[in-house]
């Protein structure tokens, strides 16, 4: 009797200090099987590595624009109307008004990279947040969530971002990167959420709770390492969008512009006529060439890692809505703008 | 059962009630406020000062004099009956020239939805049937270039080719101009012809991304067990196809139609801009570049009431699609 009493004190004197030991292990074996080896097998993945390819092309190119190295847009800084490599200090031609149209699309690159970046930070962290906390905790936290997020989603994209961005009028890129994917969060943090309603389950989260650790801990140390994959292929995704919803506003012309971006090129390029002169195609075609070449490469890189990991894991709901109940590679977040 | 359908009814209400809120708070942050800028064109026009507040109460269903607490029942009130207030720009009221809109919107985002629908499923299908042949990389590799150019450009590029170039199709509008607007064959004619670019350019880039979604969802299926099962009971080809194989894997893209559905209606702004459609998209942004913020807002309104009602429908349908998940059950199941 004595001697069991001893081993019950002895455990749980130990106890105190196993589960940091044990959750830190377990985030590194965590990292190392969950994001490091699915790295290398991404890697191996030829449309990974093209897409890591063109994305590094298009960081160049804003280098180059932050750097200087390349001659600001101006408007009479060149003949107008010049053809594609007809005068090569003009590589991609000139426009109507003679602004060099390569230095318009150099020039826009560093912004609109921000904006895309500073879009989908916003949209997957507050997903990751939601989707976590209401998972994990689940009951009235979960159901309180959930409405929100369900009231948000009812919400229609981009004319609520019209209206905001007409009411805050946001010049600055990183700002109008988060109005634009303001309410992007809400159908990624549901399926974020029916993922945790599975991870919670396993024994180790089951381990950690009965050590007492806190909440807080639980999630980020062995909740979101789990999720990391979903949620990288959908920030590829969150910033494609971003790149879509901004340059198709500013084509329309209703965002707010003080500095250049490919939307405002085509806006100009199309009221100037470019639609129907063979003279002034290129002015189209490059702002053109240049949202699709990003847009490939950001999709190349989402694809390769979905490929990696898909973990469709489906849970049936504990929600209102029945038809977020399952979960998949969620086709809607995906969706093509 | 019951419980469930009444709940999900009452949140329809629920959400419209809040989105609607949303709109009065948002009228009011707009910048110069929804009053100084319509004072100043009444009285441009030279109406006389004392009538303007009256004009102004008239149009936008609000006293501007009154306090808030008072000017959001109104509107409120307003709203239940139906009254959006009036349109400044074109001078009519909003409920009026929304609803000749609506139904344009609607039907190209519907018509189109379904497309991308029906062309993914039947890409993909086809793709995850004949896995790693040269059919399935050629359209997977197509699938991804289309997905990378936005709905926008391949409107522009069509609208140059197919109207401008080749004048096969008109370059705007919902229906040609002496038409006359009832129906019968020539209306009939004259819309889809109006409509067919839209469509089109709405369904190419979607379709790509929906085609891949399926191809992934159809593998995953072919290689559960209960297919092989059926294969070993041996049922008929096509019943594994369309029973079995098609189902569970058309089920999970059932989810993401709903957010389709959303960004589709929002991108309407953009689509129906490029191809002068006066839809509720047309519409919303014409009334921003009038300032006209009563048709600005009910527009956004009305746009919402759709995509709400859409996901309530689809919701509703979903329970009697699934067998899996019976409407009025919330417990979770692991």
């Amino acid at each position: 009797m004595k001697h069991t009493e001893s081993e019950s004190v002895d455990w749980r004197s130990e106890g105190s200090s196993a589960p940091d030991l044990t959750t830190g292990e377990r985030a590194r074996e965590l990292y190392e099987e969950r994001i490091r080896t699915p790295f290398l097998v991404a890697w191996a993945d030829w449309r990974t590595r093209l897409g890591a390819l063109i994305i590094g092309g298009y960081l160049l190119v804003a280098l180059v624009a932050v750097l200087g190295l390349w001659r600001e847009p101006s408007t009479s800084q060149a003949p107008r109307y010049l053809m594609l490599f007809e005068n090569m200090n003009y590589p991609l031609g000139t426009t109507a008004s003679g602004t060099d149209l390569a230095a318009l699309i150099i020039h826009s690159t560093p912004d609109i990279l921000l904006m895309i970046t500073a879009g989908a930070v916003w949209a997957t962290g507050v997903a990751v947040a939601i989707g976590t906390l209401a998972g994990y905790k689940g009951g009235r936290v979960d159901r309180t969530l959930m409405s929100v997020s369900d009231l948000v989603m009812a919400i229609p994209g981009l004319p609520l971002v019209i209206i905001l961005a007409v009411t805050l009028n946001p010049e600055n890129p990183i700002l109008l990167g988060i109005i634009i994917n303001i309410s992007y969060w809400a159908g990624l943090g549901r399926s974020l959420r029916s993922q945790v309603l599975t991870i919670r389950e396993n024994d180790y989260v089951e381990a950690s709770r009965t050590m007492g650790v806190s909440t807080p801990r639980i999630i980020v140390k062995d909740i979101i390492p789990n999720l990391m994959p979903y949620v990288t292929v959908n920030f590829v995704f969150a910033a494609r969008y971003v790149m879509f919803a901004s340059v198709g506003l500013y084509f329309l012309g209703v965002l707010p512009y003080s500095t250049q971006n490919w939307g405002v090129t085509l806006n100009f390029a199309y009221s100037g006529g470019a639609l129907f002169s063979w003279s002034a195609a290129h002015w189209l075609l490059a702002p053109m060439v240049a949202i699709m070449g990003l847009s490939l490469g950001l999709i190349l890189l989402g694809q390769g890692m979905d490929r990696v990991f898909n973990p469709r894991v489906r849970t049936r709901m504990a929600g209102e809505s029945k038809s977020t109940a399952t979960d998949d590679e969620d086709a809607g977040v995906t969706e093509v703008l | 059962m019951v419980n469930y359908y009444v709940r999900r009814t009452a949140r329809v209400f629920a959400t419209i009630f809040l989105v609607a809120s949303l709109t009065f708070g948002l009228v009011r942050l707009l910048p110069g406020g929804p009053f100084t800028l319509l004072r100043a064109q009444l009285l441009r026009q030279g109406v006389p000062a004392e009538e303007v507040d009256a004009r102004i109460a008239n149009l936008q269903n609000i006293r501007p004099d009154a306090p808030l607490w008072r000017q959001y029942v109104d509107y409120m009130l307003a709203l239940v009956q139906g009254n959006l207030g009036e349109s400044i720009s074109l001078g009519e009221p909003v409920t009026a020239v929304l609803a000749g809109a609506a139904p344009w919107t609607i039907f190209v985002v519907l018509v189109s939805t379904i497309l991308v629908f029906v062309v993914g499923i039947f890409l993909g299908s086809l793709q995850a049937y004949w896995e790693g042949t040269r059919f399935d990389q050629l359209v997977s590799g197509v699938s991804i270039s289309l997905m990378s150019v936005p709905f926008y450009v391949v409107a522009v590029v069509m609208l140059y080719v197919f109207a401008y170039q080749f004048g096969w199709l008109p370059t705007a509008g919902t229906v040609a101009n002496g038409v006359e607007r009832e129906l019968g064959v020539p209306f009939v004619v004259s819309a889809l012809k109006h409509s067919v670019l839209p469509i089109l350019s709405y369904t190419l880039g979607a379709a790509g991304g929906q085609a891949l979604a399926m191809r992934g969802n159809s593998i995953q299926v072919l290689g559960n067990d209960y297919v092989q099962v059926a294969r070993l009971r041996g049922l008929s080809d096509r019943r594994i196809a369309t029973r079995y194989v098609a189902r569970n894997a058309i089920l999970p893209m059932y989810t993401g139609f709903l957010l389709l559905l959303g960004f589709r209606l929002g991108g309407t702004v953009i689509l129906e801009q490029i191809f002068s459609y006066t839809g509720l998209g047309y519409y919303m942004i014409s009334a921003l570049n009038a300032n006209d913020y009563p048709l600005m807002m009910g527009t956004f309104l009305v746009i919402t009431v759709a995509l709400v009602l859409g996901v309530y429908v689809a919701d509703l349908t979903y329970s009697k699609i699934d067998p899996r998940i019976s409407a009025g059950e919330s417990d979770e199941a692991y």
